[in-house]
């Protein structure tokens, strides 16, 4: 076996904050006043907020040791299913901190934001052609806020329709946000149950679908890693009875240049550019959910839309049937701008690349461990592949035993006990960052974990013991709270 | 790998998606650049932008131009922050989570309220969902927002609450710039109203009275912001009644980056602590009885409550939050309530200048860092000029208060001298 990446370093303790707080300290200049004190009325002046005072030493000492106790995709393999956790360019970060970006006033008249406008307008077009629909919305500010946009969307073409709908169909195998974002909108979710292969059948949709239901919420591939080979019947079905088909775009990231889901009958569909397009993750967030839909569909998008008239970009709010505003402004541009970079040094063929060399990493993690872990459904599977703990179990191992383990061996789990149609899931998405060497050295990893399970499994159930903390319980902290100091 | 896979081209790993569904001509989409020709690309579209050394910008209305200081960027920049998943696995994820802990810790010291999530996309969503679950919290049906919120706010309240079938009724503005209250005696079934403050217009609401009101017709009261800083100086909202309380944080250390991504703060009093939308950090105890933190109360998720969620929201603005916790960390107690002071004297001073050269301060109400002016009639033509010269003045009012003719929202910082406010004052109204 090659050398184990996780050691026991030097891990450094660090305080809260207001631990380290002295009086009079500050770590950041002052302006100076150069113009007198004006009066305030006393009524309305308060004490100010009890923030701790640190020197600037302070405050970066403490950051520094606490960054220490996470982990990141630039520290090691993340291959956390369904949240394509891949490498995030640095030069994104360099184009997203320019000044004349990231200084920006939103509400500088058009003619002064022109750059940005254009960066807008393009990125529609792009992600417009690599879903093969008409008309896309950069502002939603995450993937959940993204389906929340197209079922207002799909709410609203309803409405014009004359006659609102009541139910929206929603699969096993989707996106875990999806029943909440469906809800929000007034919908009742109707669960569809998938077949012993893991995808839609035609006739498990045919069976609940009627002229009460708006439309259906299908993630393809969806959280099995599967593709959904019947999705172009059951589009048909759907359209047939006047209703529309709603695509979760989490997983895009194995079809991009391969399949464009409006071709397949999809007609809205949101994508995580933090996801998909390379944009870091930040410890959950900022991200952006841009939405895609078709040409019936674009009058519904919010406002204001970005225009090109000549070569002069413009900013229309003048949009009777729109649902509104999803945010206070435009969206997440700062993420845009990475996405944007992104996209312009991949190209097509770059995007085709990758979601190539995404499946294929997923499919080879697959092949490895078929043998150390129970595979949930034994096809070809897409960028990412399902396990269990079933292979464990007669040894009193779970999955959660499992994960915390290759904390020890110094690697990210896999996503765990999602998606819930799997018993004990362990799902995995390499990304297509991830070389041979690398992908070699996790599954090393993992079969000494499952190798473990036999032999010890008591270092397994004492798991994570290389880390600031050991496991965390988690029932008395939500019986509890204690959510401030 | 191929081999391993048992297939011979990366083309064959596809064999599940039916041929008629594929494409067969490579995307339209731009060349491929080299790392070098982006940042020449880049670099140009950034040249597009009125930003820099040689503009002068007095626009606020939610985007607040402050000084930050190197070192926030600067270790927010770390890997393990920037690159990190969501804490699910809270034993290798220490680091968010304690600095997440520690936001919600002075968010709470800033706006007055026991309780604040880890963060909501910006501070127009916070307010629609705060202002959401509170009707809800109050089972009745009606809900009603001042006029004086940001009018951008409004629209994305109005599209939240558009397919839930609660009402929303409109309360307006007094002659003095505030909200006028008077009317929320007679609503019936009023379940939530919503004040924002300073409002739109700059003016500092009367929390207090606002939260008072409300509570006689025993509805909650939801106070939101779209200055942060002005809490540095002014009474929390939260000390004030407020029993949810709303509002945007990019003024921490958020740059404008053109509208986001910024930072969606909402805190609520304990009593609604479990119908608060959105990402939680607690205390914990690891098996050896180590203090640790985790993401907690996730009985009221999407993840796990499916369709009776309190919320869909998932990713959120962590990083954001984490920024503005450093942000808070490095200017400190007395370094906010400074610096607030300092907005709050160079705006008056400003504010003195117009109206001694000529122009009008249409509403009286004392304001904190922005405030509307009107222009005299026949200087009309001074924006324009101004904007000419690379001065922005300020928001124009009329498309969003047709009332409001000649009228912009101004907006002076502690990034303005003394010698820039003159130089204003001079080039409009000499």
């Amino acid at each position: 076996m090659t050398e184990k990446v996780g050691t026991t370093g030097l891990v450094l303790s660090e305080k809260l904050l207001w631990e380290k707080s002295r009086p009079g300290r500050c770590g950041m200049s002052i302006p100076k006043r150069d113009v007198e004190e004006s009066p305030l009325d006393d009524s309305l002046t308060g004490e100010g907020p009890e923030l701790p005072e640190l020197s600037e030493i302070d405050v970066i000492r403490h950051y520094t040791r606490l960054s220490t106790w996470n982990y990141g995709v630039d520290t090691g393999t993340y291959p956390l299913g369904s949240c394509t956790m891949k490498y995030n360019p640095k030069t994104n970060e360099r184009q997203a901190a320019l000044p004349g970006f990231a200084g920006a006033h939103p509400l500088l008249p058009t003619e002064k934001a022109q750059g940005a406008l254009e960066i807008m307008h393009t990125l529609e077009q792009a992600f417009a052609e690599i879903t093969g629909l008409d008309a896309v919305t950069l502002q939603p500010a995450a993937g959940a806020h993204g389906e929340m946009t197209g079922m207002l969307v799909i709410h609203a073409y309803h409405k014009k329709q004359g006659r609102q709908r009541t139910k929206v169909l929603i699969p096993d195998t989707a996106h875990g946000t999806n029943p909440a974002s469906v809800a929000l909108c007034g919908y009742e979710p109707i669960p569809v149950v998938s077949d012993e292969n893991g995808i839609l059948s035609v006739e498990s949709v045919a069976a609940v679908m009627d002229e009460d239901v708006a439309g259906i919420m299908v993630t393809n591939p969806n959280t099995l890693g599967l593709y959904e080979e019947n999705l172009k019947q059951i589009a048909a079905l759907i359209h047939a009875k006047g209703g529309l088909v709603y695509g979760d775009g989490a997983n895009l990231n194995a079809v991009m240049g391969i399949v464009q889901m409006g071709k397949v009958g999809i007609d809205v569909m949101h994508l995580n550019l933090h996801k998909t397009f390379s944009t870091p993750h930040g410890g959950g967030g900022p991200g952006s959910g841009p939405v895609c839909v078709t040409r019936e569909l674009e009058p519904y998008l919010p406002v204001p839309r970005v225009t090109k008239t000549g070569d002069l970009f413009d900013l229309d709010w003048n949009r009777p049937d729109s649902i509104g505003k999803l945010g206070a402004f435009y969206g997440h541009f700062g993420v845009m701008l990475r996405a944007y970079a992104y996209l312009r040094m991949m190209g097509a063929a770059g995007l085709k690349k990758t979601s190539q060399l995404a499946v294929l990493n997923a499919n080879y993690v697959k092949e490895q461990l078929r043998d150390t872990l129970h595979l949930a459904y034994d096809r070809p599977c897409m960028h990412e592949c399902i396990f269990s703990d079933k292979n464990q179990k007669p040894h009193h191992i779970t999955t959660m035993d499992m994960a915390k383990r290759l904390i020890d061996h110094g690697y990210h789990p896999p996503t765990v006990y999602f998606p819930l149609v799997v018993e004990g899931a362990i799902m995995f998405e390499p990304t297509e960052s991830e070389s041979k060497d690398e992908l070699d050295q996790y599954i090393a990893a993992f079969k000494a974990v499952a190798q473990e399970a036999t032999e010890n499994p008591d270092a397994l159930h004492q798991a994570p013991k290389a880390t600031v903390v050991r496991r965390l319980d988690e029932t008395t902290a939500a019986r509890k709270p204690c959510l401030a100091g | 790998m191929l081999e391993v896979i048992g297939v011979k081209s990366l083309d064959d790993l596809f064999p599940t998606i039916p041929d008629d569904s594929k494409i067969n001509q490579e995307l339209d989409l731009p060349e491929a650049l080299t790392e070098w020709e982006l940042n020449d690309h880049m670099d140009q579209l950034a040249a597009k932008m009125a930003t820099g050394p040689g503009v002068k910008t007095y626009l606020g209305a939610g985007s607040y131009d402050h000084y930050v200081p190197a070192s926030v960027p600067f270790v927010l920049s770390r890997s393990e922050f920037v690159t990190s998943y969501t804490p699910y696995q809270p034993e290798m994820s220490q680091g968010t989570l304690q600095a997440i802990y520690e936001y919600q810790t002075m968010s709470c010291a800033l706006m007055g309220t026991d309780v604040s999530t880890a963060s909501h996309y910006d501070g127009a969503t916070a307010m629609a969902e705060g202002l959401l679950i509170a009707v809800r919290k109050s089972r009745k049906n009606k809900v009603a927002i001042s006029a004086a919120i940001h009018p951008f706010y409004r629209q994305v309240i109005h599209t939240y609450f558009e397919p839930t079938g609660f009402e929303l009724v409109e309360l307006p503005y007094l002659p003095d710039g505030r909200t006028d209250l008077t009317g929320l005696a007679g609503i019936e079934d009023l379940g939530a109203v919503g004040v924002q403050s300073p409002n739109f217009f700059g003016c500092i609401e009367d929390l207090g009275a606002a939260a008072e009101a409300t509570h006689d017709k025993k509805a909650f009261f939801v106070a939101g912001f779209s200055e942060a800083l002005a809490y540095g100086l002014l009474k929390s909202p939260g000390s004030q009644g407020a029993d949810l309380v709303a509002g945007e944080g990019q003024s921490l250390g958020v740059s404008r980056s053109f509208g986001g991504p910024y930072l969606g703060m909402l805190g609520a009093t304990k009593k609604l602590m479990r119908i608060l939308p959105g990402r939680l950090v607690g205390r914990a105890k690891d098996m050896d009885g180590k203090d640790g933190f985790v993401l907690t109360l996730s009985a009221r998720e999407q993840h796990i409550r499916r369709e009776k969620a309190t919320s869909n929201i998932c990713t959120n603005v962590g990083l954001c939050a984490v920024q503005a916790a450093m942000y808070m960390a490095s200017i400190g107690k007395a370094g906010i309530k400074e610096l607030a002071r300092l907005n709050h004297d160079k705006a008056e001073y400003l504010k003195r200048k117009l109206t001694t050269a000529g122009a009008a301060v249409p509403f009286s109400s004392p304001t904190f860092n922005e405030f509307v002016v009107q222009l005299p009639s026949g200087k009309e033509a001074a924006y324009q000029r101004l904007l000419d010269k690379n001065i922005v003045l300020g928001l124009p009012l009329e498309k969003f208060y047709p009332e409001l003719s000649r009228c912009y929202l101004v907006c002076v910082t502690e990034t303005k001298t003394k010698d820039d406010l003159d130089a204003l004052t001079k080039e409009l109204l000499s």
